[in-house]
């Protein structure tokens, strides 16, 4: 029974978050999203270079919301606000600290990068 | 926005339903942000580009952790799993065997360029009672010259040579061809060059084509063999090329090709049959359209010709269509019982899989209450099957590979194709949707099952799966099923054994107990005088008779079911020689002895003799049907009639033989006449070959004595077919006997999985119903009861699947009648004996569920409530 559940035990672990989910989880940092709402932040944050399609975005988030990185949110904006088709989705204190551990591992990649003479915006 | 609703469904159903929604509101957030129809354009190639490439993906993964899933279930019920896969392995395998042979005998274009359009021709004489017949070179000529339907045209005929000057003397079979042959068929040798116009003038050089295996075989696949000289029947004949290895014509034992020369009195005897046309039709003319023709001309020459011609029509026939009748019927057959097999294997897989998937009835419940939806459980079960099937099918094709060589003596040796089916593209393709139809066939089944069962309230304690009134229907239904399969199974074969025997008791005319065969064919021109034959034939017969333990000895032209042709017109007495009469013989030169040591009845007059020589009255033995059909009522001794070119005075009347095979009644009546009394050079294909030795040891230890007189009488020449007579009696089964053998293989494997099946249904049922069991027991049910329950449950199911069967096997054995040699396709005994076999399988199975179901304690049934 407990195999079912472990069905989905290929997905890399927080350490090595895949691009698009650490894009997803950057952009539930500060508020609840729906998707298209997800979708624009990561453009704006990206100036641009950024754009998850659809079918990315909720193909992360399913692997998201089964590794309990993000949770589907209950309450709804105000009814004008709304789009009964939405959903709402939300970071959750595993998904800060898979975030959190995907910084460092960036970090300390970018570190032993400099210390190779490697430095950003120098060819 | 319908149509990327549309193209959502390339999604699975789960993800859809989950993200669907969500998904057309993006899409619909994104069209409203894009300005202008080129940014909406670039919007849609987006979208749909997206959708495909994350489709493909979200099903991969899903796979992905279905096939894990399923591997980690095989792992953890490892006897369970071999089961499966066996089972299914059974039923792919016995139908991939027999497509494979179907498909090189029926299906797979023989192996020459455009072989669609290769026809092969012949004389209709079905007014004597030969619907197929060689031609004549006349008939042959005027037939080429008149038709417009064909490309080219070319004959050969069927020779076989002794081989000297190369160690030891061997017999081959071959075939001389006009040189235009190989341009007919489009097959160029390997090596070499082929034959030109040149090669066919008389009194060229001889010149020789060789097989691959015999190249090989004598030269050691040399290349250099090209101008070397081989010696056939003491004509020296250049070696001019090699063919493909893959090359086979006429048949597939054939190992040279040489010159047919027709010289032009070749063409005088309209009635002297012998070579085979092969030609190729111009591109658009149909067959029917060719028949028509030939048959147009044939009916011209019979009006131009009527003394040889009048009887003589045509006949023409696709070369891929040379199949009897009897071997296609034999082979669908089979191909018949490998699908029975395999819808057993089918119905038994879907029962195991049901029996587990309904055992876990309860998981299904918490899975689905945990928010799987129906569809992803359907398709992680048919995942599963499929890759259970999958494994069966690469161990089925495997077997099959393994069978199918076993099956060689089903390939009609009448097709110039190798004995061995190939696995090709083909077979494997079959393979792979057999595969697919088991694998749909018994996962859908319990799939479909757990579908019906959706929001079934097996989360209630207690509650058992799979014991409602649907699922035991399907599961009885399996049952009835798999035994009206096993019926079928088993009468066919049983009928087709009946049959067997009835053939193998049919008495040939001949004994074969105690005899040694063997054939020294003498070459001509060395022999064609009849003394110098004749004191070959003394001499052996003379020094093998002096053996200890022979009987007798004696020369035929050729042995009865070996040779089934040389058949002669005859005419009776005071009538002028009649080359198209009705009335035909099969002609034999037989040495004194030969019916003494065949066994064959003396049943009037005397025996051919030693004085019956080239200088005394010429006289033949004939059958007592060639008696009764020239004379009847009267005393055949003494009577005269023309054959072969002399009137012969009737000395003996022997019993008949089967010369045209066991199973054929209609053998023509038989001729035989003393060797010495043919002109030299005479009717030489009829020269006597076969030397008959009756023996009170056992044959085998005369083979080196024989060896040595024959080799003393004359050291060239090859001695081949040795062998007991017995064995040549045995070959006229042999197809039967690989049909039936792979037949009650099928049977056999229907039984057990009956068998099983049975036993696995009541095994459930019973399991299901402890408890009940328990309850009655407590109320006072006797045992006996409880018992006869069970038993009943199965023998019901028996029943119906007998009753069922035998009108499936009853319709199979009116389709197979022609092969069952006068058994009636509804003989009791073969149908008594079949559902004696299955009502025995199945009370056998449901013993030991009966037997749990009697041991139930009653006071611990009633606890667990």
């Amino acid at each position: 029974m407990r195999d079912v559940m472990r069905a989905r035990d290929d997905i890399p672990p927080a350490g090595a978050l895949q691009p698009s989910a650490f894009h997803i989880l950057l952009a539930l940092a500060d508020a609840d999203r729906h998707g298209y709402a997800i979708i624009q932040d990561v453009a704006a944050r990206s100036n641009g270079a950024v754009r998850l399609s659809a079918g990315t975005l909720y193909r992360s988030i399913q692997r998201l919301l089964e590794q309990g990185l993000v949770e589907e949110v209950r309450q709804r904006p105000a009814p004008e606000l709304d789009d009964e088709r939405r959903r709402y989705y939300r970071i959750t204190s595993a998904g800060r600290a898979a975030a959190r551990a995907e910084t460092d591992r960036l970090a300390a990649l970018l570190r032993l990068a400099r210390v190779s003479g490697f430095v950003p915006g120098k060819a | 926005m319908r149509v990327y609703r549309t193209l959502l469904r390339l999604y699975p159903a789960s993800f859809r339903r989950e993200y669907g929604r969500e998904m057309c509101a993006v899409f619909a957030s994104e069209r409203r942000d894009a300005s202008g129809p080129l940014a909406v354009a670039a919007l849609w190639v987006r979208a749909a580009a997206d959708i495909v490439v994350n489709a493909v993906r979200v099903h991969l993964e899903i796979l992905r952790g279905d096939l894990r899933y399923a591997a980690r279930r095989a792992g953890a019920a490892p006897g369970f799993t071999l089961t499966v896969i066996a089972v299914a392995a059974l039923g792919i395998g016995a139908t991939t065997a027999a497509f494979s042979i179907a498909n090189h005998v029926f299906l797979r274009p023989l192996p020459f360029p455009g072989s669609d359009r290769l026809v092969q021709l012949w004389q209709d004489e079905s007014g004597r009672g030969i619907s197929r017949m060689e031609l004549s070179p006349a008939n042959y000529r005027d037939w080429k010259a008149r038709s417009t339907s064909f490309e080219a045209m070319g004959v050969y005929t069927n020779r076989a040579a002794n081989l000297t000057g190369a160690g030891e003397p061997q017999r081959l079979d071959g075939a001389l061809v006009t040189w235009d042959l190989f341009a007919v068929l489009q097959v160029q040798p390997a090596l070499g060059r082929p034959f030109s116009e040149a090669d066919d003038r008389p009194g060229a050089a001889g010149t020789v084509i060789l097989s691959d295996g015999l190249w090989r075989a004598m030269f050691g696949g040399d290349p250099s063999v090209l101008g070397r000289t081989v010696t056939l029947d003491g004509h020296p004949l250049e070696v001019i090329g090699v063919m493909p290895r893959a090359f086979r014509f006429p048949h597939r034992t054939t190992e040279f090709w040489a010159a047919l020369r027709l010289p032009p009195d070749a063409f005088e005897d309209r009635t002297d049959t012998y070579i085979y046309p092969v030609a190729r039709l111009r591109p658009g003319v149909t067959v029917d359209r060719a028949r028509a023709e030939v048959q147009a001309i044939a009916a011209q020459l019979a009006r131009e010709f009527p003394d040889t011609n009048r009887r003589t029509g045509a006949y023409l026939h696709l070369l891929r269509d040379q199949v009897s009748d009897r071997s296609r019927l034999m082979l669908l057959a089979l191909a018949g019982g490998s699908l029975c097999v395999l819808l057993i294997a089918c119905t038994n897989l879907a029962h195991l899989l049901l029996a587990r998937s309904l055992a876990r009835g309860r998981e299904v419940a918490v899975r689905m209450a945990l928010g799987a939806g129906a569809d992803r459980l359907v398709r992680q079960m048919l995942t599963e099957s499929l890759a259970l099937a999958a494994c069966g099918g690469v161990a089925g094709v495997a077997l099959a590979a393994v069978a199918s060589p076993l099956a060689a003596a089903l390939v009609p040796t009448t097709l110039p194709i190798g004995d061995v089916p190939p696995l090709d593209a083909r077979v494997l393709l079959c393979a792979a949707l057999v595969t697919a139809a088991t694998a749909l066939g018994f996962g859908l089944v319990p799939a479909l099952a757990v579908r019906r069962d959706e929001g079934m309230p097996a989360l209630r304690d207690g509650a058992r799966a799979g014991t409602g009134r649907g699922a035991r229907r399907l599961r009885s239904a399996l049952v009835v099923a798999e035994v009206t399969a096993c019926v079928v199974l088993l009468v066919t074969a049983g009928l087709l054994v009946r049959a067997l025997w009835r053939v193998q008791q049919i008495d040939p005319g001949f004994r074969a107990e105690g005899v040694l065969t063997l054939r020294t064919a003498l070459p001509l021109p060395e022999y064609a005088p009849t003394a110098r034959r004749q004191q070959f034939y003394d001499r052996v017969i003379g020094e093998v008779e002096r053996l200890p333990g022979v009987s007798r000895a004696a020369y035929i032209s050729a042995l009865p079911m070996v040779w089934r042709g040389g058949i002669w017109p005859v005419t009776p007495d005071g009538q002028a020689p009649d080359p198209s009469s009705r009335h035909l013989a099969s002609l034999r030169q037989v040495t004194p002895g030969l019916f003494d040591a065949l066994g064959i009845p003396l049943v009037e007059g005397r025996d051919l003799q030693l004085s019956d020589t080239r200088d005394s009255p010429f006289v033949a033995v004939v059958s007592e049907s060639f008696a009764r059909v020239h004379w009847p009522d009267e005393d055949p001794i003494g009577r005269v009639f023309h054959v072969a070119f002399f009137e012969r005075t009737v000395v003996g009347v022997v019993g008949d033989v089967r010369v045209r095979g066991l199973e054929r009644s209609d053998s023509e009546p038989q001729v035989y006449i003393p060797s010495p009394q043919v002109p030299d050079g005479g009717i030489s294909g009829y020269a006597p070959k076969d030397l008959v030795i009756k023996a009170g040891v056992p044959p085998a230890s005369l083979i080196p004595a024989v060896r040595r007189i024959i080799a003393e009488a004359d050291p060239r020449q090859p001695i081949s077919d040795l062998r007991p007579l017995a064995d040549v009696v045995a070959g006229e089964t042999a197809s039967r006997q690989v049909q039936l053998r792979a037949l009650s293989v099928f049977a056999a494997a229907a039984v057990v999985l009956a068998a099983l099946g049975i036993h696995g249904l009541l095994a459930f049922g019973v399991s299901a119903r402890l408890r009940e069991f328990g309850v009655r027991r407590a109320l006072g049910a006797q045992t006996g009861a409880i018992v006869g329950m069970v038993v009943r449950q199965g023998l019901v199911l028996a029943l119906a699947g007998t009753l069922l069967g035998a009108a499936a096997a009853w319709a199979a054995g009116r389709w197979l009648e022609s092969l069952l040699a006068g058994v009636s396709p509804s003989d009791p005994l073969t149908f008594a004996a079949a559902a004696a076999i299955v009502l025995l399988v199945a009370a056998t199975g449901s013993a030991f569920p009966a037997l749990r179901a009697m041991r139930v304690d009653p006071a611990a049934a009633l606890r667990s409530e």
